[in-house]
Order: structure tokens, then sequence, then C-alpha cells
């Protein structure tokens, strides 16, 4: 089972933006109880989701530039993006089968 | 189906309903906690927790109720993390209805907390994660030097405002009373921060921006009179309601929608009891949702054994 990849700023254009397949990114915080509660729901999902798309986390207090560059200003956010752009954005903890259909509706549009 | 059969079943895993997991599955009652989302409740977001008795030092949200969840799952607690949409009762037969189909217990200790409340204000949802946040301790980090609005007078509130005074440059709290709800302890640190500023009477009516929040629109209660705040940020802490709409037409609920229990923590069902937030008359304290946990457990034991 896959697990999502801890990724920092320089790595983000190559692993996130050049992604083949639609690429999922957790931004997170240490400090921040509603992504310590999101992250078992993304790890799951990595799993669910493995080969279809990437799965990746951002913690914003190391890289505070990527997070700024989407405009992430409240976490947990997930930004799904496809083909280098952002596609779909969810701010705040949601239980599991409404993060699914966020990602279904993203990765079909 | 056997495997959907429980002793107990408690909905909801704050502090009220990992404390009732701990005694009722110690007492080796087969228990499943029902979660819709994981494990915490409402407490998560508190990045300081100085009343629980037993941190001198203070305890996070997250780790306090991380610790409950550890110490009830090694006696055997089982975990679901599914919606419930309903409860029906047939006698003994309690029915817990939920996203992923019914089960079944002899006893319901309902501990689902409240739900947060929003502004219900023009440009709330627009701009949530785009400067209007829910949680202090999550967001703060992203409005150093910046102004940001703290709306409600109650201890969250305030102590979410004192929290931002590390990062935030100035921080208004908007209030619609003339005094603060919070404690005393947590009014003293308020006034005494030169940070804070205190708007009284005031209550929010729009929040408006381009990408991000740029300013709210207030209206003073005593006047009427309309202005405008520039503000980077709004944090929203106006209360909460208890979770509680799937039991309208089951359960007796009070004005507020709490559910009404006796000192056993009994509703007016047999074997049916609420326990913290979500009951009528609750502190709404973390050490008094554990309490109400114990005393809901030990009597829903009871209540087996009959």
């Amino acid at each position: 089972m896959s697990k999502p990849v801890e990724i920092e700023e320089a790595k983000f254009d190559d692993t996130v933006l050049k992604s083949a397949i639609p690429v999922l990114v957790d931004f997170w915080a240490p400090w921040c109880g509603p992504c310590r509660m999101v992250a078992p729901i993304v790890d799951e999902l990595a799993g669910e989701y493995d080969g279809k798309v990437g799965f990746f986390k951002v913690n914003v207090d190391d890289n505070r530039k990527i997070a700024n560059k989407y405009g992430v200003m409240s976490i947990p956010t997930l930004i799904i993006f496809k083909n280098g752009a952002p596609v779909g954005n969810i701010v705040g903890f949601r239980p599991k089968p409404e993060l699914k259909k966020s990602l279904d509706a993203a990765l079909a549009g | 189906m056997t495997e959907r059969q429980y002793d107990v079943i408690i909905i909801g895993g704050g502090p009220a309903g990992l404390s009732a997991g701990l005694y009722t599955a110690r007492a080796r009652h087969k228990t499943l906690l029902i979660e819709k989302g994981a494990v915490g409740g409402m407490i998560i977001n508190a990045g300081l927790v100085e009343n629980y008795p037993g941190f001198a030092d203070g305890v996070s949200g997250i780790d306090l109720t991380q610790a409950m969840y550890k110490q009830a799952a090694k006696f055997g607690l089982e975990m679901l993390s599914v919606e419930v949409t309903g409860l029906k009762v047939d006698g003994k037969n309690k029915v817990v209805a939920t996203s992923d189909g019914d089960f079944s217990a002899g006893s319901v200790i309902i501990a689902g907390g409240s739900e947060r409340l929003k502004l219900g204000v023009p440009g709330e949802v627009e701009y949530t994660g785009k400067g209007v946040s829910y949680c202090a301790t999550c967001d703060g980090a992203f409005f150093r030097d910046k102004v940001v609005a703290v709306i409600g007078g109650g201890n969250a509130a305030v102590t979410e405002a004192l929290e931002l005074t590390r990062f935030a440059s100035r921080i208004y709290v908007i209030h619609r009373r003339h005094e603060l709800r919070a404690t005393k302890v947590v009014q003293e640190k308020a006034f005494a921060e030169k940070k804070l500023e205190f708007i009284w009477d005031t209550v929010i009516t729009a929040v408006v921006g381009d990408a991000f929040v740029k300013k709210i629109k207030l209206r003073d209660l005593k006047t009427g009179k309309e202005s405008e705040l520039p503000v980077d940020g709004v944090f929203v802490n106006v209360g909460s309601q208890p979770a509680t709409g799937y039991l309208k037409g089951v359960l007796a609920l009070d004005a507020v929608g709490a559910i009404i229990v006796n000192d056993r923590m009994e509703t007016g069902v047999p074997g049916v009891y609420a326990a913290g937030d979500i009951r009528s008359g609750s502190i709404r304290q973390t050490i008094g949702a554990a309490g109400d946990g114990a005393v809901a457990a030990v009597n829903a034991g009871k209540y087996l054994g009959e």
C-alpha cells in the first residue's frame, strides 16, 4: 500500500507539477489538530487510489512559500493538481466519504 | 447479523464518548464507538488545555484525546468512522442507523457533542480558507504581522484571540454583548494584552474582499450605526449547538436542542444515555464531559445487568 510522501519546496515543481497522473497535496502542520485527524484518511485514500493519484504532504511550517503561492491560509487544505494546475481545493476537516466525492469530482472535471 | 450486535454503542468520540468507552470496555461490555470523523471531538482545536486535572503544564487537546483513545482501545473499545443518521428503540434492543447500515446494542450512550455555529453572513462561505477561519491554533501562523478580527466573546473566542497575539499585529475582538462571557482568568489576560482591542455591542454583517478577505462590515447594536473595518483575517467563534438533528421526536430535547437527562445521565428512554456537551445543563468543559461519560457508562452497565 502506498503512503503519502512528504515533500519540500525544492522538489515541488518536479514531483507535483510535472506528475503524469493527478496529484493530491495535503498542506498541514504538526500543531494543527484537524490536520492530524485528516492524515489517516489521506493515508487510506493513498492506498485506494494507488497508481491513479499521487499523494504528497507539504509541512507549511517549513515550506511557507509553496503555501503562499497557492493561497493556503487555513489548514488542513487539500489541493488536487492535474497537469500542473490546481483543479480542486478542500479546506478543513471532512469525513472520508465527502473527501472521496470531492476527489472524484476533481478527477472527472 | 451478530457482528453488528454490541452490548453498548457510543455515538461520538470526544472526551465524553472516550471516557464512556473506557469504562464500558474495561467492564467487559462489547462496545462500539461511532465517530463520523476521527477521535478527539471539538477540544482538538485547543492548542493548550490548562484546566484538565493532572497536567501541571497544560496539554494540547489533540494529545489529551489521543491518549484517551489509546487508553480505551487497550481495553477493547472498537471504533468505526461513519455518520449516525438515526436511533430506533425497540424495547431492550436499540438500533443505530448509520451511513454504513444498522448496528444494534442493549444500551446506547449519546456523546455527539455540538456543532460549531457559523456567522451566516455574506462572504463567510466564499472566504473560508481565504481569510475566514474556525481554528486559530491551525491558522494563526498565516496571519503573521497582519490585522485580524475574532468574532465572539466566550472562552473559546477570547482564548483564540490570545493565541493570535503570537502572530497578528492587531486583534479586534467583536462581541455582541457589552461584556465577555469568558472566565475571569482568561478575561484578565485579555484586558492586559495590548494587541487586543474590544469592539462591544457589535455584530458582523458581511465579509468583503478580492481573492482574500480585505474588510468586514459591522453594525453597532445600540446605535444601529454601520461601519467597515479593514482586516486580513476573520476568526469565527460564536458558539455551537447540540448535534441532535437525528434525535428529534426520539428523545426529549430542551429549548436549544440538548438532550434532557437526570443525574444518572438517563434520557427518558431506558438504556439510552447522554453525556458531555450534547446533554442539557452541561458545563461544556472537557472534565465535565469525561465525568458525564463515566456516569453514563456505569449506569449503562447496571441497566445491562438487570
